[in-house]
């Protein structure tokens, strides 16, 4: 299910990006989820999209996590108590922490304004089903309220819960310790910022014409947002193509 | 604080609003201001209790980040929005107490600003005035400031007032035309005056207002409509009818509608339809350069949802005056560039990043022609399967539908206003023509109108001229009968003529069957999309709009639409300065050459592009930046869907500079421009399609329609020469400032051509950056010295 609140945009990509996993998704809208909580025990995976969820009005993700909390608050928690895995994409990673599915807040960029641009993420050992022991990938952020803030992100690291860090000199926004996405305490509830549902194509990469070998079609494995251990379905449609880390040419 | 409450929420660590707003007050002069602090403010009409407070607060401050503060602090600077601007923040209060169960009160929102430094009375009303608040939209108190309530039981007076013109004089003509605000001339009172001698009765003030705005030089381009004449009695050709014989003559075959409707349509592969259109917001930007800018973007993406295609991409083009203008030295009521600079950008930044559109072709430029009279060039490209835009039009019998947003006292009178030239005190009138956009309603809009194919049978957007101007083009030759007190209001105590004519933003009207109704309903309903049927379309050709029983306008459609006297003008062709310039000495290449990649006219324009999302859709094959660190400008730009093997270019080009000199061999090079740019990505030279968008000055200035005629004639020529048809256009005319010294401050000719082309291929796309040392580097065409108008001259000290 890939959960969508008014003013959310970037369902159509990450419905998209799961589809060329092989995933079955399907954009579901609020309402419908809210006239309905039950939905949530047809589906195997959750992912709150990114967007501008009522505007971003009083906080990002802050009226939205307040209608799920309000609406559906139950029915997520036995979803993540099952051991069902939810993802939270940039709009849907500041809705996770208003819900509390996820530790920390995040505040506006240190430039105190949207930035659009390509970051490399690394992914430190961690509880994290999604990213655990995941190489470095590329993908954009397009946020204004991006800078991860939590009291001790050193006592979160030791839990095992950063999940992803922007690599050295890629902090794009002023996050605590370069924390990119960080996991709850049982490693199934992922939140980032970045987009990792924009980079599932070679031709999506910023450099891409300077790397010829990347010509033709065919998609790039975002492994950070299909990672086989999350997900329940086989991974068949996952094609072979230079890993990332190779293909960035650093 | 009579009986209420408010909330006062301050950021724990430093404000990353506080920078910027100092950097701004010292760059206008202010320097006894050391710090500003933020703080937002939330005003509740009722008194709460501590439950209620404390649940507020766990809604509205978030502890990791935020304090929140129930007592009202001293001093400091405050502002509110002036009452009938919409409100979103307090939409969303009010929406969180209902979700967590609290009784519903008038919620308003301000801003707090706590000024550090030494700044007497003086500097702090200066500093209020000129940055913390914008007056159209905003008022400003030195302390805490009251709030204003939504009056959520105003009533409305529904008088008509009848204004009897049929026997004034022509001085007295003009004198109703002046006083309302009409900007119609002799000729066209004259026709209203004869209209309503032969109908026997006298025009109600909503029915002049109508006229007004039908007739606008905005909605009916009398100028490029308008029987031109040179001084020696020689005829120049209508100015569309050129740019449409062109168009005719190159007989694309991938054309499907050009120059008809909200935007050009073209087919570049089986199956699929393409929409574009760009429109410019310069007065509003003026004034309120972030409203003006974010409606711009709001109204260009819904001309193409008025076209009936899905929105997949927006353009920008701006120009400003230079951001380190003297303050001391603008014009009276003239905005700081700087301040205009981030207005505009953060609006068009608001709207597409919420919309979730990228923003991805565009230019910034900067000129001291400019600085009075920014301009605000927007675009949008929409997809849609062949045939689905191809719509039958009202049937008599069809519902008038009007969907999206609520009608408020937002942008009275705005394509009157956008049809006059601006003066000193254009800002104080004109507040109510300027609103803020809402992009999540549009989005919603976009979102339901992909579900209702077939449900309609004509679809247009409310733009300038609000539902007089949507209703009134659908009704042309059909006819409709509505009824303003049917529609849905932010507020209540609206006059009829103030629904009628609001410009509220994120509404398109529809002519939906009536056995389409109920499922067109449903759909809305699924997606939070209002949708209100206002009446019909009738099928006697007469438009009448009603306030329940009370008629308050009744106009034949023909006379509404084909009344206006077609505008006779007198165009003074220019004498171009074409005498071949000698290279100018060039003591020290070198330097010259760093001056001018430092010239912010060349400078890459990164600071402003990536405060766009230009990479949501994941369509951006070739993106506005290019390069290793991706920090270069691009030419063109490519968007692909995903699953698609072809995609499209998007070039831009612009040369006002050039303009200045030669206004037909500007046209020429600006096409070329537009069309190499699409090309040199990937684009097929065989597949072009063209924009046009002319923001000129005056065209009653004869000298200044010469220009205009020239850049016509130059851009026919040029299309021709490259069998690149021009598939829609803009005109957005008497873009002068009077100044208050009785100066005329105009902007120099500035021709945006957009070119929009087919790349067969999106995986084999080329970027301009040079991809490794030991390439070959091959020029090609022939170089030959012509300097006129280049930044090379004045980064040399030319003139």
């Amino acid at each position: 299910m890939v959960l969508a609140a008014p003013g959310t945009n970037r369902d159509h990509d990450v419905a998209f990006a799961l589809g060329l996993a092989g995933a079955d998704s399907r954009v579901t809208l609020l309402g419908e989820l809210l006239a309905r909580p039950a939905l949530l025990g047809e589906v195997q995976m959750l992912v709150v999209a990114g967007g501008f969820s009522y505007a971003d009005a009083l906080g990002a993700g802050r009226m939205w996590s307040l209608a799920l909390t309000h609406g559906v608050g139950d029915a997520l928690q036995s979803f993540v108590a099952a051991g069902d895995p939810v993802l939270g994409i940039c709009n849907g990673f500041q809705v996770l922490t208003g819900t509390h599915l996820l530790p920390g807040s995040l505040a506006h960029n240190e430039s105190g304004h949207f930035q659009c641009e390509w970051v490399r993420l690394e992914a430190p050992a961690s509880r994290c089903v999604w990213t655990d022991a995941l190489d470095p990938v590329e993908c954009p952020i397009a946020h204004g309220e991006g800078r991860y803030v939590h009291p001790d992100v050193a006592a979160l690291a030791a839990a095992g819960q950063v999940a992803l860090r922007y690599s050295p000199g890629h902090n794009p926004n002023g996050s605590a310790a370069d924390i990119a996405g960080v996991c709850d305490p049982s490693g199934v509830v992922l939140g980032l910022m970045p987009h990792p549902e924009n980079h599932v194509l070679h031709r999506q990469h910023p450099r891409h014409t300077r790397h010829r070998q990347w010509a033709g079609p065919g998609p790039v494995r975002a492994r950070c947002a299909l990672r086989e251990g999350a997900l329940r379905w086989t991974p068949s449609s996952m094609s072979i193509c230079p890993s990332p880390t190779v293909a960035t040419g650093r | 604080m009579g009986g209420g409450a408010r909330l006062t929420i301050r950021s724990v660590a430093a404000d990353p609003r506080s920078a910027g707003l100092l950097a701004d007050a010292h760059a206008l002069g202010i320097h006894t201001v050391t710090g500003i602090d933020v703080a937002d403010v939330v005003f509740f009409a009722e008194p709460l209790g501590a439950e209620a407070r404390t649940a507020i607060e766990a809604v509205l401050v978030d502890p990791l980040l935020q304090t929140g503060s129930w007592d009202v602090p001293a001093g400091g600077i405050e502002t509110a929005l002036l009452p009938g601007v919409t409100d979103p923040a307090a939409t969303a209060v009010q929406l969180a107490m209902t979700t967590i169960g609290l009784a519903h009160t008038g919620v308003a929102t301000g801003t707090r600003f706590e000024v550090h430094g030494d700044a007497g009375a003086a500097d702090r009303a200066a500093l209020a005035h000129r940055l913390l608040a914008n007056d159209v939209i905003e008022r400003w108190a030195d302390g805490p400031i009251e709030p204003h309530f939504v009056d959520e039981h105003a009533t409305a007076d529904h008088s008509v007032e009848h204004v009897d013109v049929r026997h004034l004089d022509d001085d007295a003509l003009m004198d109703v035309s002046r006083e309302r605000g009409l900007s119609l001339d002799l000729a066209e009172l004259q026709a209203v005056a004869a209209h309503f001698r032969a109908a026997g009765r006298a025009p109600t003030d909503v029915e002049l207002e109508t006229l007004a705005q039908t007739w606008s030089e905005h909605c009916s381009h009398k100028t490029f409509r308008a029987r031109i004449t040179t001084p020696d009695g020689a005829e120049i050709t209508p100015l569309l009818r050129q740019l449409r014989v062109a168009t005719d003559a190159i007989d694309a075959r991938f054309l499907r509608s050009a120059f008809v409707g909200n935007a050009g349509i073209v087919s570049f592969t089986e199956g699929t339809t393409l929409a574009v259109k760009a429109e410019t917001h310069n007065h509003p930007s003026a004034i309120e350069p972030f409203g003006g800018a974010n409606t711009g973007v709001g109204g260009v993406i819904r001309d193409v949802m008025g076209a009936a295609h899905h929105p997949i991409a927006v353009t920008d083009i701006l120009c400003f005056g230079p951001t380190d203008t003297d303050p001391a030295g603008l014009p009276d009521g003239v905005l700081h560039p700087r301040l205009v600079e981030r207005g505009v950008v953060d609006g068009i930044a608001d709207y597409g990043n919420k919309i979730g559109l990228p923003t991805v072709a565009g230019a910034v430029l900067y000129d001291p022609g400019y600085t009075a009279n920014p301009l605000v060039y927007a675009g949008c490209i929409g997809v849609a399967r062949d045939g689905d835009w191809e719509l039958p039009g009202p049937q008599p019998g069809d519902l008038v539908v009007v969907l999206g947003g609520r009608t408020g006292r937002d942008g009275l009178r705005g394509a009157t206003f956008s049809s006059a030239t601006m003066d000193a005190t254009t800002g104080d009138v004109a507040g109510a023509s300027v609103q803020i956009g809402d992009p999540i309603t549009e989005k919603l809009l976009i979102d339901v109108l992909r579900e209702c194919g077939g449900l309609y049978t004509a679809i247009t957007d409310c733009g300038a001229g609000g539902l007089s101007s949507a209703v009134g083009e659908m009704a042309e030759g059909v006819g409709a009968d509505v009824d303003m007190a049917l529609a849905p209001l932010k507020y209540p105590g609206l006059r009829p003529w103030e629904i009628w004519l609001s410009e509220a933003q994120e509404r398109m009207v529809m002519a939906v069957p009536p056995a389409m109704w109920v499922v067109l309903e449903e759909r809305c309903r699924r997606h939070g999309v209002e949708a209100t049927s206002l009446g019909t379309f009738t099928g006697d050709g007469v438009l009448r709009v009603r306030a329940g029983d009370l008629t308050v306008l009744e106009l034949d459609t023909h006379f509404l639409h084909d009344g206006r006297p077609q505008r006779a003008m007198v165009a003074e062709l220019p004498t171009p300065r074409r005498d071949p310039a000698e290279p100018p000495a060039c003591p020290d290449p070198a330097a010259t050459l760093l001056a001018l990649l430092a010239h912010p006219n060349i400078a890459s324009k990164e600071r402003i592009i990536r405060r766009y999302d230009h990479e949501i859709r994941g369509t951006s094959v070739v993106r506005p930046l290019v390069g290793a660190a991706h920090d270069g400008p691009a030419d063109g730009v490519v968007l692909a869907e995903p699953a698609d093997r072809h995609g499209v270019a998007i070039g831009i080009g612009v040369n006002p500079w050039y303009g200045v000199a030669d206004p037909e061999r500007m046209a020429h090079a600006v096409v070329d421009e537009a069309i190499r740019n699409v090309v040199a990505v990937g684009a097929d030279p065989a597949m072009v399609a063209l924009l046009d968008n002319f923001s000129w000055g005056d065209p009653r200035r004869p000298s200044t329609l010469g220009e205009l005629a020239m850049a016509v004639q130059g851009c026919c020529d040029a299309a021709l020469a490259h069998a690149a048809p021009f598939v829609s256009g803009k005109d957005s005319l008497n873009n002068e400032y009077l100044g208050s010294d009785g100066q005329r401050h105009a902007v120099p000719p500035t021709l945006v051509i957009t070119a929009m082309a087919h790349v067969p291929d999106a995986d084999r796309v080329v970027t301009p950056d040079l991809k490794r040392a030991g390439n070959v580097l091959v020029l090609l065409g022939h170089t030959q010295w012509s300097s006129g108008a280049a930044t090379s001259r004045w980064c040399m000290g030319c003139p």
